[in-house]
């Protein structure tokens, strides 16, 4: 029997948490270290970077979204199978208008779109929350998570093709600045996946410092 | 409904994998014309690129510098049932040198003549490809693009750079020693050697073997070319008309 509760406002305070918490004491990069291996593979360009954030945004928003509107409809045994085949054909779907519609940026993201489908964070939000709440909850979760996802891979797309590059989304800003006639260069360094796992390890790191109830008590 | 029986289980897969695959198959086939049209667009490119037209209209500029597309097959010039711009140099590069057919583009550009051979081979994780121009003369190099799907950053993958491929203009692919380019390490001294790639030694022999087994069958038209023999006779010329 269904309780008749009195009608939840659309941005209500517990939905904007939803959106809210994944950017800050949730977050599913520098909180829960989930979404990784793609946070160091395409942070070498802004634009890259972009596009990957608002797929990732796209699908887990979609598969939230589908998988709520099913939950009563799963069945417990292949509920994992279900989730899977929401988010491949998302993906699939993604990465076929990215092909047609912007194929260099799809050509640069190549398998990594692809690997959408493995994301732990959309899988992790799939079972754990969409397949509990509604479909306007599950949207706002979606969103709120696969914002903060990009939102950490733009800040470290951004450090890494401004040190590493010299360039902001392909714009030379450095030379523009004229700093190469002062003997400044590139740090070639930054290019390399290794320093992607640095930049999100120092946002940790600051994340930390402000925000106290993060940190273990030993 | 007993969501967790057997046979709820099995409709609900059933069902499920008939709407998902209708949905993919409708999106794919609808989005087909216009992935196709950017690889189109991306090989017309490469191909102006290395005749150093870069642009932001390459079917534009495709059709102002290519002005012949040719198929040739063990030296001569045939007639094809498929147009030069479309054959597959992955299918065509499996047969034998001598037996397959392979596109030539001839280009003008100021004035000059060059011709395009695409190229396509193997280097140590997946296929490398590229397109070397030629000048007039059918033997010096004008200019070479490489590309590679899968080789290592900073190592093989250097093929794709300029600093690999500024060292291929002006060399020469045909003398009396060998045919080709040999990639060395450290020491490129003649006109057929080019600097390998550090680190890359088996992608940069995949580059030279590629240009060795690609060139066997423009061989003997490319030397007509040298002797200034050669005239295309005008029926055997594919007009091609793209699109």
């Amino acid at each position: 029997m269904e309780i008749n509760k009195p009608k939840e406002a659309l941005f209500s305070k517990k939905n904007r948490k939803l959106l809210k918490d994944p950017m800050n004491i949730n977050n599913p990069i520098t909180v829960q270290v989930l979404g990784i291996c793609s946070a160091l593979a395409i942070t070498v360009k802004l634009k890259p970077a972009i596009v990957m954030s608002l797929s990732v945004i796209v699908v887990m928003a979609l598969a939230n979204v589908i998988t709520s509107l099913m939950r009563n409809m799963i069945p417990n045994r292949i509920r994992i199978i279900v989730q899977l085949v929401v988010v491949a054909t998302l993906v699939i779907l993604v990465d076929q208008v990215l092909k047609a519609f912007v194929y260099d940026v799809s050509k640069q993201l190549s398998v990594f779109v692809g690997l959408i489908i493995t994301n732990c964070i959309i899988m992790g939000r799939i079972e754990a929350f969409s397949l509990g709440n509604t479909p306007w909850k599950s949207f706002l979760d979606g969103i709120g998570n696969g914002a903060s996802y990009g939102l950490i891979l733009i800040v470290v797309s951004f450090f890494r093709e401004l040190l590493g590059n010299g360039t902001l989304y392909d714009y030379p800003v450095v030379e523009k600045l004229g700093l190469y006639d002062l003997g400044y260069h590139n740090n070639g360094m930054m290019l390399l996946p290794p320093m992607a796992l640095i930049v999100v390890a120092l946002i940790i790191w600051w994340q930390r410092s402000k925000t106290p109830s993060l940190i273990e008590k030993d | 409904m007993n969501i967790n029986s057997n046979s709820y289980t099995y409709i609900f897969a059933i069902a499920m994998v008939i709407i998902v695959a209708s949905l993919l198959s409708i999106a794919a086939t609808s989005l087909k014309p216009f992935q196709d049209k950017n690889i189109e667009l991306e090989k017309k490119s490469d191909i102006l690129s290395s005749i150093g037209v870069i642009g932001e209209n390459p079917e534009l500029l495709f059709s102002e510098y290519i002005t012949d597309q040719l198929v040739i097959q063990d030296g001569r010039v045939v007639s094809s049932d498929i147009a030069a711009f479309d054959i597959d140099m992955a299918a065509a590069v499996k047969e034998s040198n001598n037996s397959r057919k392979v596109p030539l583009f001839k280009a003008e550009k100021n004035g000059n003549t060059f011709y395009v051979i695409p190229m396509r081979g193997t280097g140590l994780w997946g296929p490398i490809w590229g397109y070397v121009s030629l000048k007039g003369d059918g033997n010096t190099i004008l200019g070479a693009s490489f590309d590679h799907e899968k080789e290592t950053p900073g190592l093989g993958a250097e093929i794709s750079t300029p600093i690999f491929q500024d060292q291929f203009p002006d060399k020469v692919l045909f003398s009396q020693t060998r045919d080709g380019i040999e990639v060395r390490k450290g020491d490129a001294y003649g006109l057929q050697q080019v600097d390998g790639i550090s680190g890359g030694t088996i992608t940069s022999v995949g580059v030279q073997t590629m240009l060795e087994d690609c060139l066997v069958p423009y061989k003997e038209f490319l030397l007509k070319l040298a002797d200034d023999e050669i005239e295309i006779p005008s029926d055997s010329i594919l007009s091609v008309v793209l699109n």
